[in-house]
């Protein structure tokens, strides 16, 4: 207690060291992609591990095993069954979580810093990733929780919406395949086995660290993590999704609000068309209060709570899309105006008192987007992944400055073409 | 991390306050204080302002207007025009929201440090200048009603704790939606908003937390430039609202469209009035660590894991609040079992409990888990913002907090086995079921209760 008490003070009076931030980076002797930044000021450590196996790695008919693989790595690994791992990790105030999302697949772990907690919370981790049991019962268990919850999510209007949105978007790609509990009643142990013998591997890994460790420390934690992992080879990717034509979906629901979602796929990430996008979508509806959709639908007409415009860059080309929830009668109105918005929007982009406020915004709440170690993370761990440049938080705010009124019109039209926009409703009259 | 859900706002750099004066405090002349917790690590500021008004202080008829009144703050002064606000927060680099509670109504702005002047110019503008308008009021009123309908009428887990609450509370006015009924809603003017504002929102009804790479001295300064003009001016009384003791269990079950049902069991419970002398809240609260602190604690092993009666567990309980307090079990019932099943076995866990105590490990790892938490917990500055804010809110003063993490760190296993015997008693419980239907209105196969 005493020594935690004389590290938190002495490193905070060491303030303001994150005015620049330093990310750290390098390959492991075998083959994994580290990220690290330090940061003295908590005694406390973040270790992510992702790995390029999210549900676009699903094979044709199963769709979930890449996250059902995640969901199952800490319930029974090496000698420790689900139970000593949870005990073993609040035992020394640590925290085990994870995600699976289109693309990655990402362990990640919150321990304090000092040696005694931080080492047997990587020993943890390490064997998690190493040598998962995928017990068979606690697959069933597992399994049949995942049923039920993707039988509850069909039941409500933004899921069912999420779900024939997606599926509209990518009919021949795995990012239009959509779980059922069909195909996740068919998964057995050896599929999350093979799963996870293909894609958790050196070739396949990026390790973002921050927090309190020292670069050579860093470097060693890298290595034992890597070092029990197969160096296996990187992910192959599919073919990139072809372009639908555009659609109208309408679903019926008995809710009270309809659900839409309008939009298609546009970009992936390192596509040079991603700065002109952001900062004209920050007018379009990405600025929250102040966008022309949230002015329109919303403050003018009281249509909508929530209406948001957003672009999703993935490995392979990721969706824009626009969201909004109204009264089911007048969710007609609700979608010409917001037609009507983007049109325009496409047609002109933003005028040029927007596109000053677009960039007062975007590259003064800079410092924000980077003042916790958990936003660090994010950030490293994101750069790391997708491959983005080293400098791209030093560049960030200099690519904004960049862009000019006729690059977003040019950008939007070649991403965002009214004639192929998808709109799916649930809950519409 | 979900010990810190469960105990969210008692967790706090002690091990800091103990050794700075850090956060410091002035008070205002008009009665408005100022609590600044300076954190250099980056450079950006956190202001929040707490009304200390809520959806708890709204009468009948006009529930919702705690709420309304949040949403028509942004809606402009003589100074700032309607919607100006967000654009100036938006171009100081800011980000910007409010929230509303049963027991407060706060403001924040995250911005780089530097802007933090502008927000405070800002906020205390409309402290006393809003233009409650009646045209804005018109079209936000129905922004409100498509909120409640996305946040309540369309989920049924919100719709089944609404009737709940009603239903556990008759005289409070917890008993009433935050959001407010529909038909307040469709019947409230603006006149109704505007009395709202000129009634609660003065300086003396007020508190503005500020955390970040701020100078305190320079803060106090600008409080004393910005919100020091502003004119004081008394409050209603407040007449205390005591719940009639509770005599019989109560039960409400709700229908809607889905596939799960869902059980609540919400008893009465008490909350924390004097930190020195209460000890039963922290009990709870290392109660509810140990039965669902972590994956492997006591309702997620035995009823998700081993038993499988239940596809998801959980408690809910908030040791602070003005107003009474609830400590609610909750859970989805896993296929082929009834929510029946679902309470026999939430009913034997707290037997076990009451029977046969807590062990000495379970209590320690809870421990363990609330120092780890409160280091954690320093990463985010607005989690620090929040955190003072919510515990001045229920009556806590912020220099209290360490030690009610010192308390928490006290609590023995004698104290939590006799507030388990004290607490979950039927005569003090409702029960809350959600009765998932088809969307498409046909009958539904039976769910029959099966025995393994």
């Amino acid at each position: 207690m005493k020594k935690l008490l004389t590290a938190v003070i002495t490193l905070l009076l060491a303030q303001a060291a994150l005015a620049g931030v330093k990310i750290e980076h390098w390959v492991s002797p075998t083959g994994a992609r580290v990220y690290f930044v330090e940061s003295r000021v908590l005694p406390m450590l973040d270790v992510q591990v992702d790995f390029a196996a999210g549900s676009m790695f699903d094979p044709a008919g199963k769709s979930s095993l890449a996250a059902l693989t995640l969901s199952v790595l800490d319930l029974g690994a090496g000698k420790l069954d689900e139970t000593a791992i949870a005990e073993q990790m609040a035992d020394i105030g640590a925290n085990l979580g994870g995600g699976a999302d289109t693309d990655r697949a990402s362990v990640y772990l919150r321990t304090l810093s000092s040696k005694d907690k931080r080492e047997p919370a990587l020993e943890i981790l390490r064997t998690v990733l190493h040598q998962p049991l995928f017990d068979a019962a606690i697959l069933e268990r597992e399994k049949a929780r995942t049923i039920a919850g993707l039988k509850e999510a069909m039941t409500r209007p933004d899921s069912i919406a999420g779900k024939a949105f997606w599926a509209a978007m990518y009919p021949n790609h795995p990012y239009g395949q959509q779980a059922s509990p069909e195909t996740v009643a068919t998964l057995t142990r050896d599929d999350l086995a093979r799963f996870h013998a293909r894609y958790y591997t050196a070739a396949n890994a990026s390790i973002t660290l921050v927090g309190d460790i020292s670069r050579d420390e860093a470097a060693a934690i890298a290595e034992s993590i890597v070092a029990g992992l197969p160096k296996g080879e990187a992910a192959k990717l599919p073919l990139p999704p072809p372009q639908p034509k555009g659609s109208l979906v309408k679903l019926a629901h008995p809710a009270s609000q309809a659900h839409v979602y309008i939009g298609l796929p546009a970009i992936e990430r390192g596509n040079p068309d991603f700065f002109p996008l952001l900062v004209g979508n920050y007018t379009l509806g990405g600025g929250g209060f102040v966008s022309r959709l949230m002015k329109e639908v919303r403050d003018k007409r009281g249509y909508a709570y929530s209406v948001f415009s957003h672009f999703a860059p993935l490995k392979q080309t990721g969706p824009f899309q626009i969201g909004l929830q109204t009264k089911r009668s007048q969710a007609n109105d609700a979608i010409k105006v917001a037609r009507e918005v983007l049109d325009g929007f496409v047609k002109d982009g933003p005028t040029e008192e927007e596109l000053t406020a677009a960039k007062a915004n975007l590259t003064g709440s800079f410092p924000l987007r980077l003042d916790s170690n958990k936003k660090l993370l994010d950030n490293a761990a994101v750069i790391g992944f997708y491959g983005l440049p080293l400098d791209y938080l030093d560049q960030y705010q200099g690519r904004i400055q960049a862009v000019t009124v006729n690059d977003i019109k040019q950008a939007f039209s070649r991403h965002v073409r009214p004639a192929d926009l998808i709109t799916v409703t649930v809950a519409a009259d | 991390m979900r010990l810190q859900q469960l105990i969210p706002f008692l967790l706090v750099p002690w091990l800091l306050t103990a050794a700075h004066a850090n956060p410091y405090e002035m008070t205002l002349k008009n009665g408005m204080r100022v609590i600044v917790k300076e954190d250099r690590r980056a450079p950006t500021a956190v202001q929040m302002v707490w009304y200390r008004v809520g959806s708890v202080d709204e009468v009948d008829g006009t529930s919702g207007v705690a709420h309304v009144l949040e949403h028509m703050m942004f809606k402009g002064t003589p100074s700032v025009g309607p919607g100006e606000f967000n654009k100036r927060v938006a171009a100081a680099g800011g980000r910007d929201n409010a929230f509303t509670s049963r027991d407060y109504t706060a403001y924040y702005q995250q911005v780089p440090k530097e802007k933090l002047e502008e927000m405070m110019q800002l906020e205390a503008d409309r402290m006393r200048h809003l233009n409650v308008d009646a045209k804005e009021f018109e079209q936000e009123i129905k922004v409100v009603m498509e909120e409640r309908r996305m946040r309540t009428d369309d989920n049924p887990q919100s719709k089944l704790f609404e009737q709940m609450t009603a239903v556990a509370f008759q005289a409070h006015p917890y008993r009433r939606p935050i959001i407010g009924w529909m038909n307040d809603l469709e019947t409230m003017t603006v006149a109704d908003a505007k009395a709202w504002y000129d009634t609660w929102y003065v300086p003396n009804n007020a508190y503005a937390v500020i955390t970040g790479d701020v100078d305190h001295h320079a803060v106090f300064a600008l409080a004393e430039k910005y919100y020091g003009p502003l004119e004081g001016r008394a409050l209603p009384v407040r007449k205390a609202q005591t719940e009639p003791t509770q005599e019989g269990v109560r039960k409400v079950s709700v229908k809607a469209p889905a596939e799960l049902p869902v059980l609540i069991m919400g008893y009465k419970a008490p909350v924390l009035r004097d930190v020195e002398k209460d000890s039963e809240p922290y009990a709870l609260d290392m109660l509810s660590a140990i039965l669902d602190g972590h994956d492997a604690a006591r309702f997620n092993k035995k009823l998700v894991r081993e038993n499988k009666v239940a596809l998801s567990v959980g408690i809910d309980y908030d040791a602070t609040g003005r107003g009474p307090g609830m400590l609610y079990l909750h859970g989805t019932p896993s296929e082929g079992k009834t929510v029946a099943d679902l309470e026999a076995a939430l009913r034997a866990e707290i037997a076990h409990v009451q029977k046969d105590g807590v062990s000495e490990q379970e209590l320690k790892r809870a421990k363990a888990q609330l120092l780890a938490s409160q280091v954690y917990k320093l990463d985010s500055m607005f989690g620090q913002a929040m955190e003072i804010g919510q515990n001045e809110s229920a009556g806590i003063p912020y220099q209290k907090i360490s030690r009610m993490l010192e308390k928490l760190q006290q609590v023995t296993a004698a104290e939590i086995q006799a507030v388990a015997q004290k607490y979950f008693n039927d005569d003090a419980l409702t029960i809350g079921v959600l009765d998932p239907q088809p969307l498409d209105g046909k009958a539904r196969r039976p769910a029959v209760a099966t025995r393994h």
